[in-house]
């Protein structure tokens, strides 16, 4: 039976149309993972000699261990938003002939190969080998090994439990930042050194490998409670069924006066608001609006000027950013019916592109209290705004006919990567970055408001033309129309 | 009114579809029957220029359709679930289609009126969106939609499936209304051929992609269609 599963997951692997269609992205994704394992590899060689050397008196695996903690920690809080528990379409197999624990089995089981148990070995496996080599005794060296791989295994189960329960609230990731942030503190603060608790705890077991049957055992009881979870969840009207919210008709009569983008105005307010992912771009901007606070008061950044026009591209746009690459996957579900209606694509997008604007405009309304940082930065801040709303929002609707990638608005918020394809890494280049470099050239050989002066010129431009640009982009899109139609029909 | 003319679609090497001349005058009610795999949501897609066609093209009352748009205030369709905004309730739904197409809420409601056995008070004035309809409900809401604004051309795949017996009783004294009372030309394809000779005046057979039949409806052809298919 276990070959039957994974060869389903073989081919969902290689059939869906990531893989497929997106060459680039899966390139790029591939760098990534070599990245990482690079870096858990130099990691895992460089660790022993360095600590060696900076302290010569204290046992390397003893303060490696000592630092533990902090690696489980941020272990966990990554799966967090990484990982998902591997729930491979559970709904048909639950009317064949199979053995529900033969399901979950294959479904916990699936988990523990994933990358994110796979990345640290290159790391652990290094630096146990350097610990042979260094004269500790080869069965230390295997123990340490071993427990380290029971932990990974261990947050690896942790994480789901944490996730499921945190998926019941509506809190979404608030509760998981919260405690990770207080065991932090509690540890910071030495109130409860949990590092150095874990790191006895592992150096108990170095020195009697019998202990090593502790983690074994807590890696057991949370296998078993993600059993038990998972299977009462394994029921269609459990939680394998979606929740019904309460309908909330709202009227929204005061769009009217945005005239005939009114209608698309009014159903992409609605998108906003009543489904989770997208309604979870509305509270990141006071993630945005607050993220100033990281740059403005730090000396640090005092003569770092340019980095501030980035604050403010980030600050004003941030909602138009998170928004605007995934138009028009937002509509994915239903863009076959927006295509056979009696609409205009230009209507369309100009009422995605006002969204965008009055977005711009609130967020330096809301970002002029940072003036008390100087009237440098609400300079910095205007002109982040005009060029936004001239060129950022044209280029992110660019960018969107290249947009492949469906995204289903019925599921989670939070770190959901559905509908990010390469146009969503390639985009950010251009939006935050030129920006930079445009007002770094005249800031540099003539004076501050020669740049500040250029990115409002560029931004005006950009709005000049606006009819004109539109035109051009509604052009890309209904060239692109019958492939967006095909690829949003796909589920990935 | 609707012209296919050299009409084909090929994915790879496999033909779906392949109607080298189809012609449906003004008003009429035209049905597409089939088994899976015949073309007919194939040919309903290229009808309203969701896929693009290997050869050919369609007229839709003179114009063609992957050139213009045209074709779309006068045209409506409800093919499946995708055709639905599923974070709308039903009303906001109407309204907004309602919009699209010049009506405004009064309308839309005058409109609705007509519709309350249809949709048993299930449907409106219910707190629950879309997504959250029963797949029959949702194609009731889904078909109701199609018939906003008096469009000309409606276009309705399996109309019947998922309905409950008496909502397609209903459904086909409102499209037999529908074709007698206005000048509507109304496309259904189903796999029900006792539906399917009640409502449509023509019916054409596809077969893997060709016609194979086109009979205009009389008293037999539910007979013949039976004994085509019962092969």
């Amino acid at each position: 039976m276990i070959s039957h599963f994974l060869k389903f997951e073989w081919k969902q692997f290689f059939r869906s149309s990531y893989w497929q269609k997106s060459i680039a992205l899966n390139i790029l994704l591939g760098f990534l993972a070599v990245y990482f394992m690079l870096t858990f590899l130099v990691l895992g060689i460089s660790i022993y000699p360095i600590l060696k050397k900076q302290f010569p008196e204290s046992d390397p695996l003893i303060m490696v261990n000592g630092f533990l903690f902090y690696w489980f920690l941020g272990d966990l809080l990554m799966r967090f938003f990484m990982q998902k528990l591997p729930v491979m379409n559970i709904k048909p197999l639950l009317a064949l002939p199979l053995k529900r624990s033969t399901i979950l089995n294959y479904v916990l089981g699936k988990s523990a190969i994933s990358f994110f148990n796979f990345l640290p070995l290159f790391a652990i496996i290094p630096f146990g080998v350097i610990l042979i080599f260094e004269d500790y005794s080869t069965t230390t060296a295997l123990i340490w090994m071993l427990t380290m791989y029971i932990c990974t295994l261990i947050i690896n189960f942790l994480n789901f439990i944490v996730e499921a329960k945190s998926a019941e609230t509506e809190l979404s990731f608030l509760p998981i930042i919260v405690i990770a942030s207080g065991l932090f503190a509690l540890n910071h603060f030495d109130i409860i050194s949990f590092s150095t608790l874990l790191g006895n705890s592992v150096n108990a077991i170095i020195e009697n490998p019998l202990l090593v049957s502790i983690p074994i055992l807590i890696l057991i009881g949370l296998y078993a409670a993600n059993y038990s979870e998972l299977k009462k969840k394994l029921y269609v009207d459990g939680s394998l069924k979606a929740k019904a919210d309460v309908a909330v008709t709202t009227d929204l009569a005061w769009t009217r006066r945005f005239g005939d983008i009114a209608p698309f105005l009014q159903l992409d307010l609605k998108l906003l608001w009543r489904n989770k992912r997208p309604r979870s771009t509305i509270f990141i901007l006071v993630i945005g609006l607050l993220y100033g606070l990281i740059f403005y008061p730090n000396p640090v950044y005092k003569e770092m000027i340019p980095m501030f026009i980035f604050v403010g591209i980030f600050v004003t746009g941030i909602f138009m950013i998170n928004f605007g690459q995934f138009i028009p996957a937002w509509d994915s579900g239903y863009y076959k019916l927006l295509m056979s209606q009696n609409i205009k694509y230009k209507q369309y997008l100009n009422s995605k592109y006002s969204l965008m604007t009055i977005s711009a405009v609130i967020m330096f309304v809301l970002s002029i209290p940072y003036v008390y940082f100087g009237w440098k930065i609400l300079a910095i801040h205007f002109a982040a705004m005009v060029y936004n709303i001239g060129i950022n929002s044209h280029v992110l609707l660019y960018g969107g006919s290249f947009n492949r990638k469906k995204i289903d608005l019925t599921q989670r918020a939070a770190f959901n990567y559905q509908g990010t394809g390469a146009v969503q890494w390639l985009i950010g280049f251009p939006l935050l970055l030129i920006p930079i470099l445009i007002f770094y050239v005249p800031y540099k050989f003539i004076n501050f408001e020669a740049g500040i002066a250029t990115l409002i010129i560029l931004g005006g431009i950009g709005i000049v033309f606006h009819q004109k640009l539109m035109n051009f982009i509604t052009n890309q899109y209904l060239n692109s129309k019958h492939k967006m139609i095909s690829a949003f029909d796909q589920n990935n | 009114m609707i012209q296919s003319i050299e009409l084909s679609k090929k994915y790879g090497e496999v033909t779906v579809l392949n109607i080298p001349s189809l012609e449906i005058p003004k008003g009429q009610a035209f049905g597409l029957v089939g088994n899976n795999g015949a073309g007919k949501t194939t040919y309903f897609n290229l009808l309203l220029d969701l896929i693009k066609p290997t050869t050919g093209y369609v007229l839709n009352n003179e114009i063609q359709v992957n050139k213009s748009e045209d074709w779309k205030p006068f045209t409506a369709a409800f093919i499946d679930e995708s055709f639905l905004i599923g974070y709308l309730t039903p009303e906001e739904y109407f309204y907004f289609i309602g919009e699209l197409r010049g009506m405004n809420k009064a309308d839309i409601d005058t409109f609705l009126s007509q519709f309350t056995e249809i949709f048993n008070d299930e449907i409106l004035g219910g707190k629950k969106y879309l997504r959250d309809l029963s797949k029959g409900n949702q194609k009731k809401a889904g078909i109701v939609a199609a018939l906003i604004g008096s469009p000309e051309v409606i276009i309705l795949d399996e109309p019947f499936a998922n309905l409950d017996p008496t909502t397609q009783i209903r459904l086909k004294k409102l499209l037999r209304d529908l074709t007698k009372n206005s000048n509507a030309t109304i496309l259904i394809s189903s796999h029900d051929l006792g539906h399917v000779t009640e409502v449509c005046e023509r019916i054409v057979v596809l077969d893997k992609g060709n016609i194979v039949k086109d009979i205009k409806t009389s008293e037999e052809t539910l007979k013949e269609l039976e004994a085509y298919f019962s092969v």
